[in-house]
């Protein structure tokens, strides 16, 4: 593996650090700089190594994504407890006048 | 009979003696807490355990047998230890994750109610990787669970808690859940009984999702008998995941009992040629041969099967799971509940700094990897390939299963290793999981039964079945434990080293 991901690094590499910054973003994790280096690192190898599904030669195998087939699950359309305003704002980081207390939504532009 | 003892019985035996009125399910359950209170500071199985609702619980079974009604459920009284993933309206639900601490969900999950129905006492909840994702409970914000067999090594993960609870007899009867293996493996690691249902069998409304296609709670014990009697406790349809399986739940209780008669003459076991040799440690492939030739000697007929795609299972799953995982835990948006960070000049600011500091390393490399796999430009080359490739090995399993009635291989292809050994090279750690992922990518069922020692450290055979096909997975297992026990003189779970503090 150590080879392997060596000589990926000499051509560049497939996860380079600014990627990792790209992808942190897109997932709202403010990672930290000594993250983008070791994410970086540790996502080229496994991308390396899942990238395997590739040799299959599947074009014409229609994707699964569901073990069990399933169609539409339907209920009947009656009335049932949910939870009560109490209940829902207990776990609440912060909360205000029966609602969630969220910060600042708009920029300063906005 | 003494505390020490009551907690060396199966949940078969202490459910008989709590229901003939010989122990009281009062007893029982202190006799486990007092269990837990000696042994967990150094196995640490446990995240939160819940003295007085356990206690409560017993109490209403041991009043209502007092009161000459028949118990509630075959296993009422019997303590249990539940996955730190499944809600609690009584406890804590963190998922071994800072962005849950202390958070006490609003509903039970139906599991969890479930349980209760059944008057199940549920001691605590166990130690996990974060949201399940890990290979030996190292992953979980609130330390390490300890291997009763040698606590330098990991109890396998991420259900490490459960199955050390169980190893430990801190409980007789535990919950785990098992996206790539998580039960399993746990369950060989730690030569105790593990058993991921088929997909939908179990369940899902109220256990936190990792990757929703793919999880599946199941059984943890220490005989197939009592898997079994929990099975069908927790098993069944439930209109509030739509995913259920709306079919009764395979009879595998009396599968269990039929299999410990010790014959599978007639059944013909496959044995999955991709799942062994070259990167199987060799004192797993000896108690693997080991195992087959036990199964030879009860009758079953023994049939090599490739599944020739199985070798891209891991690939597969580790696009398919981290793709859904980045989609699942952007619900962590410190808005509702959870954690909130004091800094952030936005709510956007604010939601990036509490998943930096809520979520650990592994949370995140997956989330990332999600992130890559979903986007656009990668997105028909990795998640589209992989679920191509889970049809692939979901047409292997069809193959396979039209020759035999059930497959087996070894659990996993190593024995449990040591603490820190693995936990900075994703890659190695994913291997764990080799063996474990094609069920779930199929949705097939799958179980680990206790083969034997390699090291000195117990192994597991791995039983695969057809979805709903559990009745014949349950036969095979109880057939293999029942001879092995026999050959070998007892229970391999009664090796385990006594744990001290």
């Amino acid at each position: 593996m150590t080879a392997h991901s060596a000589e990926r690094t000499d051509s560049g590499g497939v996860i380079t650090r600014d990627e990792v910054a790209h992808l942190a973003r897109l997932a709202r994790l403010a990672v930290t700089e000594d993250e983008l280096d070791t994410f970086a690192g540790q996502l080229d190898v496994i991308i390396g190594s899942v990238a395997r599904v590739g040799e299959v030669a599947a074009d014409d195998i229609p994707p699964t994504s569901h073990a069990v087939p399933l169609e539409n699950v339907f209920r009947p359309d009656e009335r049932r407890p949910g939870l009560d305003q109490a209940q829902a704002l207990a776990g609440a980081p912060a909360a205000e006048d029966g609602r969630f207390r969220v910060p600042r939504i708009l920029g300063e532009e906005q | 009979m003494s505390a020490s003892d009551l907690t060396r019985l199966t949940a078969a035996e202490l459910a008989s003696r709590i229901h003939a009125r010989e122990v009281s399910a009062v007893e029982a359950a202190q006799a486990h807490l007092d269990r837990i209170g000696a042994v967990d500071s150094r196995v640490h199985a446990f995240l939160h355990v819940g003295t007085e609702s356990a206690l409560a619980s017993a109490q209403r079974v041991d009043a209502a047998l007092a009161d000459g009604a028949e118990p509630v459920s075959p296993l009422a009284g019997v303590p249990l230890a539940l996955k730190d993933v499944f809600t609690t309206t009584d406890m804590p639900t963190t998922c071994g994750s800072r962005i849950l601490e202390d958070w006490q969900p609003p509903y039970d999950a139906t599991v969890t109610e479930r349980l209760r129905a059944a008057g199940i006492t549920i001691l605590g909840k166990t130690n996990m990787d974060e949201f399940a994702m890990g290979s030996s409970t190292e992953h979980s914000a609130y330390g390490v669970t300890r291997n009763p067999w040698d606590t330098a090594r990991v109890p396998g993960g991420s259900g490490g808690g459960s199955a050390a609870a169980l190893a430990a007899h801190e409980a007789p009867l535990a919950i785990g859940t098992d996206t790539g293996g998580s039960i399993r493996q746990p369950a060989a690691f730690t030569g105790t009984v593990g058993v991921k249902p088929t997909y939908g069998g179990v369940s899902r409304y109220g256990l936190v999702a990792c990757a929703s296609s793919l999880d599946q709670a199941g059984p943890c014990a220490r005989t197939v008998l009592d898997a079994a009697l929990l099975h069908e406790v927790i098993g069944g349809h439930d209109p509030r995941d739509s995913t259920s399986i709306d079919q009764p739940v395979p009879d595998v209780v009396a599968a269990a009992r039929q299999g410990a008669n010790g014959d599978l003459s007639g059944l013909k076991v496959g044995v999955v040629r991709e799942l062994g040799g070259e990167g199987y440690q060799p004192g797993v492939r000896a108690a693997h041969d080991a195992s087959l030739r036990r199964l030879e000697k009860l009758g079953a007929e023994l049939v090599e099967v490739s599944c020739p795609h199985f070798e891209y299972g891991m690939a597969a799953y580790y696009l398919i799971l981290p793709s859904e995982v980045s989609s699942n835990l952007a619900r962590f948006d410190a808005m509702r509940y959870g954690l909130r960070a004091a800094e952030g000049r936005s709510a956007e600011e604010v939601m990036a700094n509490t998943r930096e500091q809520g979520f650990g390393p592994e949370v995140k490399r997956r989330i990332m990897l999600g992130t890559y796999a979903l986007s656009s430009g990668y997105y028909d080359a990795y998640y589209g390939q992989a679920q191509k490739v889970r049809t692939l090995i979901s047409r292997d399993f069809a193959a396979a299963f039209s020759q035999v009635d059930v497959l087996v291989s070894p659990t996993t292809p190593t024995v449990p290793f040591p603490i820190g050994e693995k936990v900075d090279d994703p890659l190695a750690m994913y291997l764990n999981d080799l063996a474990t992922i094609p069920t779930n990518l199929a949705g097939v069922a799958g179980m680990s039964v206790p083969s034997g020692l390699a090291e000195g450290l117990p192994v597991g055979l791995q039983v695969m079945a057809p979805a709903l096909g559990e009745a014949v997975m349950y036969r095979v297992g109880a057939a293999f434990e029942a001879a092995r026990d026999a050959d070998e003189g007892g229970p391999l779970i009664a090796r385990v080293p006594e744990v001290t503090a």
